[in-house]
């Protein structure tokens, strides 16, 4: 009896092994690590789904290098500790080959040094405040010279001579208005005022008497979030229009426009690397993909689009690399470049991507219109040379 | 700081005012009369901004834009109602125990923000004012927007209400008697149990109507309610706890404190110095600006 049931565990465990390693073999394992409850769960849930859309698409084609992609989610809660704390958990226990994910600047300088101490590699989709550079980090987003110094100059092409800073009282917008105000001053422009919300503030009448008294030409705008709501409805009621006083944004794509109501945001513009009405082949198709499986109305955004890209970018460094370790695919990936969603792209150096940008104009159901775009692609620079002279990616 | 900035200031003062007000004035009832600490009160206000869009979106395309009008009963019973069930569930059975009350309608108003998250989403749902709201009186260089002069008569007409209510109707004299001491108010034939929970109710109520001005000028969204409450509790302790008049002139005070520091300053800054104010000003006056004498005070 002894014998038979030990026989018989033998051959299961034998079994076992065998399945287990076909599967190791058959498989690469990659972190999608988001918040997907708490306050930023509204953003970062769509820009999941937008890279689960292309490792779906991947592994219908036979995957990467002829292994399936197994998907590791986890759930960083818009807790900054929590995203740290799962980083370490997706490479010291699940081992994954890479992980696409954060959003909040909050949420990448927590995960940094997870990725640096373990060698990981991190792709991070959203335009950020640029002043950070690491080895283990692909910022595929916007760096500031590929989102807010265009809309400013373009601005200034329009005569837009004076700019009201207008942000959330946090690291990007305080950043990003800081190299603003270094180029305002460079390219004889006037700063006529500055101002700070706390992060979901909903009161801007102080705010607008102190726009009504600076008399600008134009706002940008780096709110967050709700607070954009509020904004628009006040501004609305002090009896600004597009028209009279336009308001660039940086933080409003197709989502955010359904959420404050179209038609408070007529006519306003935002600055992007994409727009959902690009007309290039391989955006329609990723739209049709992605609102076949979501829903015709679902909005379609630049961190989503970006989020998408990453996973067909990171499949195309594996290749080059014919390996799944991350430094290799790292320094695979410099000068890969594809027709994506955003139009042509190509990986720079510094783990940051050439690409165009955008300036659409707001209108019918939360699409915008593009009205501006960049000569060609624009090479990434985390660091503004007039912000912070002297520093640069290693 | 030239003439028309500073004339802007002083309505911007009275703006947020009207909106300190409306947020407290629900609570001056529940907190100031009947000691619930109550942290679903902003969520009071939350019901108030969904019902007002869903006024908007059921009444929006045959009645144009009076759907406002239909709005402000809507918000009134729909929060008033809620009111009365939560009252009846659970803070019934917690009277005279303010650190429960505190943990149990901590515990609903997350309950209630998920609810509007599973039922609305996470983004937030559009209101737009009516158009008849969209312009402005001007003044010389000083705009005035009507939505802002609209939610100041809110204030003001919600004001006069809870005044009168309290103060010259029967109902009011059994608030008031029962405020100043239960026992002998339920000897002398006053039902208190039923009084309660209309207190509570008409306090939920007045939060939901507060929700439809506020829907005009803010986001509606699972957590706006939890951007009121804490200034909603400014007010009713700067203007002494159980006082409507107090509240109205804490209201006041504060609106232009935060006007006053956010146009010298920054409006990040402000809050901090409305802070530091408060706290120095409760050293001085604990009971707040206009205490109120009840045998339920006196006994704390």
């Amino acid at each position: 009896m002894s014998k038979l049931r030990s026989v018989c565990t033998t051959t299961l465990s034998l079994i076992l092994a065998a399945a287990s390693s076909a599967s190791a073999q058959s498989t690469v394992k990659v972190g999608v690590l988001h918040s997907l409850t708490g306050t930023m769960a509204i953003s970062e849930i769509t820009v999941a789904n937008a890279a689960q859309l292309a490792i779906d698409e991947i592994n219908a084609k036979g995957g990467v290098l002829g292994k399936k992609i197994v998907v590791v989610k986890e759930d960083g809660a818009s807790d900054w500790p929590t995203f740290a704390t799962k980083a370490e958990k997706l490479l010291t226990q699940d081992k994954v080959a890479t992980v696409f994910g954060g959003w909040t600047s909050a949420s990448r300088k927590s995960m940094l040094p997870v990725f640096e101490k373990n060698g990981g590699l991190l792709f991070y989709p959203v335009q950020f405040e640029g002043n950070e550079c690491s080895p283990n980090i692909i910022y595929t987003g916007a760096q500031p010279n590929q989102q807010a110094l265009p809309a400013l100059e373009w601005a200034l092409s329009k005569g837009y001579k004076k700019i009201f800073l207008l942000g959330s009282d946090y690291v990007y917008p305080r950043t990003a208005n800081l190299i603003l105000k270094k180029h305002i001053t460079d390219m004889k422009a006037t700063l006529s005022g500055e101002e700070y919300v706390a992060l979901g503030g909903t009161e801007f009448s102080s705010v607008i008497n102190k726009i009504k008294a600076a008399k600008p030409d134009v706002i940008i705008n780096t709110l967050n979030g709700d607070s954009n709501v509020s904004f628009f409805k006040q501004y609305q009621a002090a009896g600004y229009k597009a028209s009279t006083l336009p308001v660039i944004s940086f933080s409003i794509a197709e989502q955010e426009a359904q959420a404050i109501g179209t038609q408070l945001l007529n006519g306003q513009y935002a600055t992007w690397n994409y727009f959902q009405s690009l007309p290039n082949p391989a955006n329609k198709k990723f739209v049709a993909a992605y609102q076949k499986k979501h829903g015709a109305g679902a909005a379609i955004t630049d961190p989503m689009a970006h989020a998408y890209m990453d996973v067909y970018l990171w499949k195309a460094a594996v290749e080059k690399a014919r390996s799944f370790e991350p430094m290799a695919v790292r320094k695979a990936i410099v000068g890969i470049s594809m027709d994506s969603p955003l139009g042509k792209i190509t990986v720079a150096p510094n783990g940051s991507l050439t690409q165009a940008v955008y300036t659409g104009i707001s209108g019918a159901g939360g699409q915008f219109k593009v009205v501006a775009q960049s000569k060609g692609v624009v090479k990434p620079e985390p660091y503004d040379k007039l912000a912070f002279p002297g520093k640069t990616c290693p | 700081m030239d003439f028309t900035f500073i004339s802007g200031q002083l309505f911007t003062g009275l703006s947020v005012a009207s909106i300190l007000l409306l947020a407290a004035l629900g609570l001056a009832l529940s907190f100031g009369l009947m000691r619930v600490i109550n942290m679903a009160h902003g969520e009071f206000l939350m019901v108030g901004g969904y019902l007002t869009y869903l006024a908007a979106q059921w009444a929006g395309p045959t009645l144009g834009d009076a759907w406002l009008w239909v709005a402000f009963p809507l918000a009134f019973l729909g929060a008033g109602l809620l009111g009365a069930v939560m009252e009846f569930a659970v803070i019934r059975r917690l009277y005279g125990r303010p650190l429960d009350t505190l943990l149990a309608t901590f515990g609903i108003s997350l309950i209630l923000q998920q609810a509007a998250r599973q039922l609305f989403g996470s983004t937030g749902v559009p209101v737009t004012a009516p158009a008849w709201l969209g312009g402005a009186l001007t003044l010389g260089d000083v705009t005035l927007p009507f939505v802002r002069l609209f939610v100041i008569a809110l204030a003001l007409i919600v004001l006069a209400g809870m005044w009168w209510l309290l103060n010259r109707s029967p109902f009011g004299m059994h608030v008031r008697a029962v405020n100043q001491n239960r026992e002998m108010a339920a000897a002398l034939g006053v039902n208190t149990r039923s009084l309660d929970m209309l207190v509570f109710s008409l306090g939920a109520g007045i939060a939901g109507v507060a929700g439809v001005g506020l829907a005009l000028i803010a986001p509606v969204n699972p957590t706006v309610g939890a951007a009121y409450i804490v200034n909603a509790f400014l007010v009713v302790v700067v203007g002494g706890v159980g006082s409507v008049l107090g509240a109205a002139v804490a209201a006041v005070l504060l609106g232009f404190v935060t006007a006053l520091a956010e146009g010298f300053t920054s409006s990040s800054l402000a809050q901090a110095i409305l802070l530091v104010l408060v706290v120095a000003f409760l050293q001085w006056k604990p009971r707040g600006l206009i205490p109120t004498k009840s045998r339920a005070l006196e006994e704390a």
